[in-house]
């Protein structure tokens, strides 16, 4: 019975995060109105920490279930990021709708640590835990106007579906456990790449754990939560909801499937390929005929995770995975991109809010440009980058995992992917002609505070700027990618 | 039959038999009841697995605790558990279709062809003094400290989740602020608003038309 004690280096992100947000909760006891900036010293302590820990070494602790990797440190900056162009967005808003108790600010900041436990894991039980620790935080977030029917109805909704995928994903886990007698997932890929566990038992095992994470993605067919919960939750929750959660599902996503179960490609693969249709189609189809612009952007969640998964599943060919760098490098790049579109989307939903009323009838843009040229010249960017218009960055990451699908010969895929878009590109285009052809229909000029202003402003321009230069971006993604998926 | 195949059997037949009530008993308290049997079974299955630990921790923790606080909520709400089950017989052929098929499915993959003892042999009996309890707090403590406390995180998750969307202070209770009343000044309790002179408007011609007439009466 030697123990020895686990090195604590790798983990300092999360073990620093853990003890702010104690902190947070004890701090904003005395002083209420310290949340904000306190949750904003924690994402900026953790970025210190992250980029201070940066290496490309893969460094395993907490006996293996913790792993620290390149991936790992580029999802849990992104995440970072998100979270606290999340927060800054909102703040105005929940302040004028006086729900901006510290408790969100701490939700928040439990959220993110969940996050980065996923992005860390090396092992079906953090996984999982650091799943469920993001899902809670996110139900209570999403009701978190308890006064407001639709935003505890949306909780409900999400709490009962988030907790039956929950139960599915384990399931999964517990046969993928029965079939390998392993947890941590570096003995699950060996013990499946040698054939030493029954594969009847493993693949319902994977049945269940595509479920689980399709859910989690929010795509077709487990996406029946997305529209109702976007809509019905506060706006700056969906403003989270939608951005940050999406790469944590991303990381379970290649934790599991290429990390652990990567021999067992051929199958995950075509379930993958029938989700990503079914969400080409369903989304942008159910897009179209939507008012409401955050049920809109649901729709168009959906059918963008769909795209994403067009790169995860064409990176194994023939149990050859010469191609799969650029395959998964190429979905990582799309769920960055798509997190930085969103966060620009649904900022501009906020920006036209204003206490007593909200933004979110499509008709609402109408005549933007008339009030304010330059926010609406800003959505002009991220509805073109989000059409998949050239030279955004939204045109380069559906570029590079259409390149993926084709080198992997699905060339079906890639064509419904292709017309699907440019059925797509008709409602975000709508939106761009009511901005610049229609009148206004209120006035009122834009209230939100000056920091907002900016940073929307910055967050607009990247989307036009990483889409003018995303090699870099692009290659650390393929960096990554190298890096942990393929010789971990 | 060896003696622990048919203690297995007896205890897996009320369990099923038990979890089987828990659904269509009328009476929730008899349900959360049947539950509570459920589980008492199910702590002697794995009783049986020698998984001793496992089995009290479940006794203790669910039917003790959990189910105690549950049968207390039963009680204290005033749920109308008619209108709940309301349309349990129209569901109730697409769920039993769908539960047939899920068990079917299970018996295919989890039956003896791939969990049998020749596919997955039967560990090798421990020593007299070997402690389940044991074991299970030393790779708890290090092994799995990482998820263990980070489990504690889920829990506190779970608090501020509910407190957060259920403490209310009352508006109709008279609550006293000490630190108000300390920190009050005389300038802030009485405010002397200085203010023109005000005459009666001259050429308000309703107001005089009205007590004209008041006048004449």
């Amino acid at each position: 019975m030697n123990f020895v004690a686990p090195e604590l280096y790798p983990a300092t992100a999360e073990i620093l995060v853990a003890l702010m947000a104690l902190a947070l909760m004890l701090a904003t006891a005395f002083a209420r109105t310290l949340a904000y900036a306190l949750a904003q010293i924690t994402l900026a302590a953790a970025a210190f920490a992250t980029l201070l820990t940066l290496g490309a070494d893969v460094n395993h602790t907490f006996s293996g279930t913790f792993v620290h990797d390149l991936l790992g440190s580029l999802l849990k900056l992104a995440v970072y990021l998100a979270m606290a162009i999340a927060l800054l967005y909102g703040r105005a808003w929940l302040a004028a709708r006086r729900l901006d108790r510290p408790e969100y600010y701490l939700l928040a900041i439990l959220m993110t640590l969940g996050m980065m436990v996923m992005i860390d894991a090396n092992h079906l039980l953090t996984l999982y835990i650091g799943l469920e620790m993001m899902s809670l935080s996110l139900y209570a977030l999403v009701a978190f106007d308890r006064d407001a029917a639709r935003s505890t109805e949306a909780g409900m909704k999400y709490f009962v579906l988030g907790a039956l995928a929950s139960g599915l994903l384990l399931y999964g886990m517990s046969m993928v456990y029965g079939a390998t007698g392993a947890l941590e997932l570096p003995v699950i890929a060996r013990a499946v790449s040698n054939q030493s566990a029954s594969e009847p038992v493993l693949l319902l095992g994977l049945v269940f754990l595509v479920a689980g994470v399709s859910f989690k993605l929010g795509v077709a067919p487990f996406h029946m939560w997305v529209p109702d919960v976007y809509q019905g939750a506060p706006t700056a929750v969906t403003l989270i909801l939608a951005t940050a959660p999406k790469l944590a599902a991303l990381a379970l996503a290649v934790r599991l499937l290429p990390g652990g179960l990567s021999a067992l490609a051929a199958h995950w693969q075509t379930m993958l390929m029938l989700a990503a249709a079914a969400s080409l189609i369903l989304g942008n189809l159910a897009a179209l005929a939507q008012h409401n612009i955050k049920r809109m952007l649901a729709y168009s969640g959906i059918s963008h995770m769909g795209f994403m998964l067009l790169g995860l599943l064409s990176g194994v060919v023939e149990g050859k995975n010469g191609l799969a760098i650029d395959a998964y490098g190429g979905a990582l790049f799309y769920a960055i991109a798509y997190v930085l579109m969103s966060l620009a989307a649904f900022g501009m939903v906020i920006l036209l809010s204003r206490a007593g009323f909200e933004a979110e009838n499509i008709e609402d843009f109408k005549g933007l440009n008339r009030r304010s040229p330059w926010f609406a010249v800003l959505m002009l960017f991220v509805m073109f980058s989000m059409a998949g218009v050239p030279f955004f960055i939204g045109f380069f990451a559906k570029f590079a995992v259409l390149q993926s699908v084709v080198a992997a010969g699905h060339y079906w895929l890639a064509a419904l992917a292709v017309v699907m878009s440019v059925i797509g590109a008709f409602y975000y285009l709508r939106v761009v002609k009511l901005m610049y052809f229609d009148d206004p229909v209120d006035n009122a000029p834009l209230q939100a505070p000056a920091g907002v202003q900016v940073i929307l402003s910055l967050n607009g321009l990247a989307i036009a700027a990483l889409g003018l230069a995303p090699e870099v971006l692009l290659a650390l993604c393929a960096q990554a990618m190298r890096t942990s998926v393929i010789t971990g | 039959m060896e003696f622990k195949t048919f203690v297995f059997y007896l205890l897996s037949t009320i369990l099923v038999l038990a979890a089987l009530r828990v659904v269509t008993a009328r009476n929730p308290v008899h349900a959360a009841l049947y539950l509570v049997l459920a589980f008492f079974n199910a702590g002697g299955v794995w009783l049986l697995l020698s998984a001793e630990f496992l089995a009290i921790t479940l006794v203790m923790v669910y039917v003790g605790a959990v189910m105690v606080l549950f049968l207390f909520v039963v009680m204290m709400l005033d749920i109308d558990f008619d209108r709940l089950r309301e349309g349990f017989w129209r569901y109730l052929p697409m769920g039993a279709l769908v539960g047939a098929l899920l068990v079917a499915e299970m018996t295919l993959v989890l039956g003896g062809r791939y969990f049998g003892l020749d596919a997955m042999p039967e560990p090798a009996a421990k020593a007299v003094d070997y402690s389940n309890t044991k074991e299970l707090g030393r790779v708890l403590y290090t092994d799995y400290v990482y998820p263990f406390e980070l489990a504690a995180f889920v829990l506190l998750v779970a608090m501020v989740a509910a407190v957060s969307l259920t403490l209310r202070r009352r508006r109709a209770g008279r609550y006293i602020a000490p630190e108000e009343q300390v920190a009050v000044r005389h300038e802030t309790r009485v405010t002397l608003v200085k203010m023109a002179v005000e005459k009666e408007p001259a050429g308000d011609e309703a107001a005089g038309v009205e007590a004209e007439k008041a006048g004449g009466q």
